[in-house]
C-alpha cells in the first residue's frame, strides 16, 4: 500500500532533481527509517537486556564496573535464580498468579461472551445502551476503586484470599472482552443464524454450534489479553492480599524481596525476569492475536 | 442487520420440553446472558464507585465505621500541601508523559508504516514493554536509576566522559520526577505506536497519490492528509492514555513510593498511602474522588477537542 506511495514519491523527486536520486533511495532511507527505528528498538529493549544480564551476574561483577564490562558477563551464574526458587516462596507466588489469572480469564470470558452475544445478536430494546454502559465501565480506572473495593472485599470475607482477585479482575476484563467480542460477532454473517433458526435450532444451540466456533479467533484474543492483564495487575493485588504466601508475583517481588537497605539486585532482576517470562512466551505464541485485539478494541 | 425473522413461539411448538422453551424465550435468554457480566460489574464496579463517593464524605478508618462529616475531608485536602503537590505532579506527569508518548509513538508508527524486511517481527518486539508486567519493568528502571551503579551514569561518566559524577536520578525532586516520566513514556510508546499504526493502515493511498499529483510536499501530505485522517483514532487513544496516565500507580509505587520527600506522589499513590497504608479510608477515598473532575475534564478535552469533525471513522475514507 504505502510502498506505491514511496515509489511514486521517489519517482517524483527523481524528476525534479535527478542528481539527488541516489541519496534519496539509499542513504536517505537509512537515515530517515533504519536509524531512528534502530534507536527505538535499542531503547525499548534495553531494560529487558539489562534485567536478563543482571540476573545471571555474580554479585562481585554487579558491583564492580571498573574491572568488569557491565554490558557483558564474564562468569555467568544461576545463583540468583536458585536463591529465588529454593530460598523464597517464589514458586508459590507463581502458582497463585497463574491460578488467579486463569480463574479471572475464564470467568470474564464466559460472562463477556454471553453479554456480547445478547447485545449483538439478540438485539433487545436498549441493547446499544447496555453496550455503551459496559464500555464506560472500562473508563473507570482501578486507582479510584481500590479503596471502596477493599471494604467490599472485607465485607464479603474475602480479604487476603486469591478468590477476591478472581472476582475483582473481571471489572476491567469484562468491558474489554465484551467490546472485542461484539466486534467479532458483528463480522459473522447473520444469515448463518437465520438458517439455523429455520432448521429449528434453539438460541443456545445456535450460540454453541454456530456462533462460538466461528468466533474462536476473537475468543483467543480476548482470552490471552485477559490473561496478560490479570497477570500484570498490581494495585488490587497489593491492596487486598496481605499474607506473604498468597501474593501474586509483581506484588511479592516488590514487597517481599525488597528488604533492608542493600537491595539484592541479582535476585530482584531474576524475579522480574522469571515473572515476565510466562507472559512473554504466551505473547510470542499469539503475537497476531495480541495486535489484532489491541487495535480491534481501539477501533471499536 | 435485520431483527429476528422467525418468532420463537413457532419453534417452541415443535419442542415440548419446557426448559428448552424457557431458554428460547427471548426476554429470559437476554436476562440470563447479561446477568453474569452485569452482576459482576454492578457488585464490583458500580457499587464500589458509589461507596467510594460516600466514603469520601465520612471519617471511616480501617476497623471503625465512619460517620457522615460532609465536606470536611475535602476542606482538609484543600489546606494540605501534600495533596496540592500530588495534584501538581499528576498534571505535570500526565502532560509531559502524554506529549512524549504521542510524539514518539506517532513517529514510530510512521516509521513502521514503511516497508522493510522482518516488519512483523519488529512489531512484535516493540510491543514487549507493554506486555511485560509494569512493576517488573519498573524494577529494571529502578536498577537503571541506581545512584551508584546506574548504567546510564556509567555510560556518561566512564565511557563518554561527558560528566564527572554519577547522576543522582531518584535522590532529589526534579530528577526523580523526570526519571519517572521517562519510564512512563518508555512503557507507553508501544501501545500508542501500534494503535496509531492500525489507524495509518486504514488511510487510502489514493489520497496521497492525489495530493502528490497536486504537488504537495511530504510535510503537506502529513499535515493535510495523515493528521486529519488520524484524528478520530488519535482522540480515542489519547483519551485512554490520559486517563490511565493520570491515575497511574504502579510505576511510582515501584520506583520511588512517592519519595524523595513526598515530591513524586501522584494522587493514586497518595490515596493508597493515606487510605490503605495509613488506614484513613475516608481521606483516601476523598483523594481518589478528587481525581474524578480532572479525569472528566481531560476526557472531554481530548475527546471533543480532537474529534471535532467525525468521531468515528466510517467505511468510506474520502
Amino acid at each position: 500500500m504505502t510502498d506505491t506511495v514511496a515509489q511514486a514519491s521517489a519517482a517524483a523527486n527523481a524528476k525534479a532533481a535527478p542528481d539527488t536520486m541516489a541519496w534519496d533511495s539509499g542513504l536517505r532511507r537509512l537515515m530517515m527509517i533504519y536509524l531512528p527505528l534502530g534507536c527505538f528498538v535499542l531503547i525499548l529493549l534495553f531494560p529487558f537486556y539489562w534485567m536478563a544480564i543482571t540476573s545471571f551476574k555474580p554479585n562481585a561483577e554487579l558491583m564492580n564496573y571498573r574491572e568488569h564490562n557491565p554490558f557483558w558477563i564474564s562468569s555467568p551464574t544461576l545463583a540468583h535464580i536458585k536463591h529465588l526458587l529454593f530460598d523464597t516462596a517464589y514458586p508459590r507466588w507463581l502458582w497463585t498468579t497463574m491460578l488467579v489469572a486463569i480463574g479471572a480469564t475464564t470467568l470474564s470470558l464466559v460472562a463477556s461472551t454471553l453479554a456480547a452475544y445478547a447485545i449483538e445478536r439478540l438485539r433487545f430494546r436498549g441493547s446499544p445502551y447496555v453496550g455503551l454502559g459496559i464500555y464506560l465501565a472500562y473508563l473507570v480506572p482501578p486507582s479510584i476503586l481500590f479503596i471502596p473495593l477493599a471494604t467490599v472485599v472485607v465485607q464479603f470475607g474475602l480479604f487476603d484470599s486469591p478468590l477476591a482477585l478472581i472476582l475483582v479482575y473481571p471489572t476491567f476484563l469484562v468491558p474489554f472482552c465484551t467490546w472485542l467480542l461484539i466486534g467479532y460477532f458483528k463480522s459473522i454473517p447473520y444469515e448463518l443464524e437465520e438458517c439455523a433458526l429455520v432448521d429449528g435450532a434453539t438460541r443456545l444451540q445456535i450460540l454453541r454450534r454456530i456462533t462460538l466456533p466461528l468466533a474462536v479467533p476473537g475468543l483467543i484474543s480476548a482470552g490471552i489479553f485477559s490473561f496478560t492483564l490479570s497477570w500484570n495487575e498490581f494495585i488490587y493485588a497489593l491492596a487486598f492480599i496481605q499474607s506473604g504466601a498468597n501474593k501474586t508475583v509483581p506484588v511479592a517481588i516488590l514487597t517481599e524481596l525488597v528488604t533492608g537497605d542493600v537491595y539484592q539486585w541479582g535476585a530482584l532482576m531474576a524475579g522480574s525476569l522469571l515473572g515476565s517470562l510466562p507472559v512473554a512466551i504466551f505473547y510470542s505464541l499469539f503475537v497476531d492475536y495480541y495486535v489484532s485485539s489491541l487495535t480491534g478494541a481501539v477501533k471499536e | 442487520m435485520s431483527v429476528t425473522t422467525l418468532s420463537s413461539p413457532v419453534l417452541a411448538q415443535r419442542q415440548p420440553n419446557w426448559l428448552v422453551r424457557l431458554f428460547d424465550y427471548k426476554p429470559f435468554l437476554v436476562a440470563m446472558c447479561l446477568a453474569p457480566a452485569l452482576g459482576l460489574l454492578a457488585v464490583f464496579l458500580t457499587y464500589p464507585l458509589g461507596l467510594g463517593i460516600w466514603l469520601a464524605f465520612t471519617d471511616t478508618t480501617i476497623g471503625r465505621k465512619g460517620e457522615f462529616i460532609g465536606l470536611e475531608n475535602f476542606q482538609y485536602l484543600l489546606t494540605d500541601s501534600l495533596w496540592w503537590n500530588a495534584v501538581f505532579y499528576s498534571v505535570v506527569y500526565t502532560g509531559i508523559a502524554t506529549f512524549g508518548k504521542f510524539a514518539l509513538g506517532f513517529w514510530l508508527a510512521l516509521l513502521l508504516n514503511n516497508h522493510f524486511p522482518f516488519k512483523s517481527l519488529l512489531r512484535a518486539i516493540i510491543l514487549l514493554p507493554w506486555i511485560v508486567p509494569t512493576v517488573l519493568s519498573a524494577l529494571a528502571f529502578w536498577w537503571i536509576y541506581d545512584p551508584q551503579f546506574s548504567i546510564i551514569s556509567y555510560l556518561l561518566v566512564d565511557v563518554l566522559h561527558w560528566r564527572d559524577s554519577n547522576i543522582d536520578f531518584l535522590g532529589s525532586p526534579w530528577p526523580a520526577r523526570f526519571s519517572l516520566i521517562a519510564a512512563n513514556i518508555w512503557r507507553g510508546i508501544p501501545f500508542v505506536a501500534i494503535s496509531l499504526l492500525a489507524g495509518l493502515q486504514t488511510i487510502s493511498p489514493s489520497l496521497y497519490e492525489a495530493a502528490m499529483l497536486d504537488g504537495a510536499s511530504a510535510w503537506q501530505r502529513f499535515r493535510y492528509i495523515t493528521f486529519p485522517m488520524m484524528m478520530p483514532i488519535l482522540a480515542i487513544v489519547m483519551t485512554f492514555s490520559i486517563i490511565f496516565t493520570f491515575t497511574d500507580f504502579q510505576l511510582v509505587y515501584a520506583i520511588t513510593r512517592g519519595g524523595p520527600g513526598n515530591s513524586t506522589h501522584l494522587l493514586a499513590t497518595l490515596a493508597f498511602q493515606r487510605g490503605i497504608a495509613g488506614g484513613e479510608l475516608g481521606e483516601g477515598a476523598a483523594i481518589a474522588v478528587s481525581m474524578i473532575p480532572f479525569l472528566v475534564f481531560a476526557t472531554l478535552f481530548s475527546y471533543f477537542g480532537l474529534a471535532r469533525r467525525k468521531w468515528q471513522q466510517g467505511e468510506a475514507n474520502d
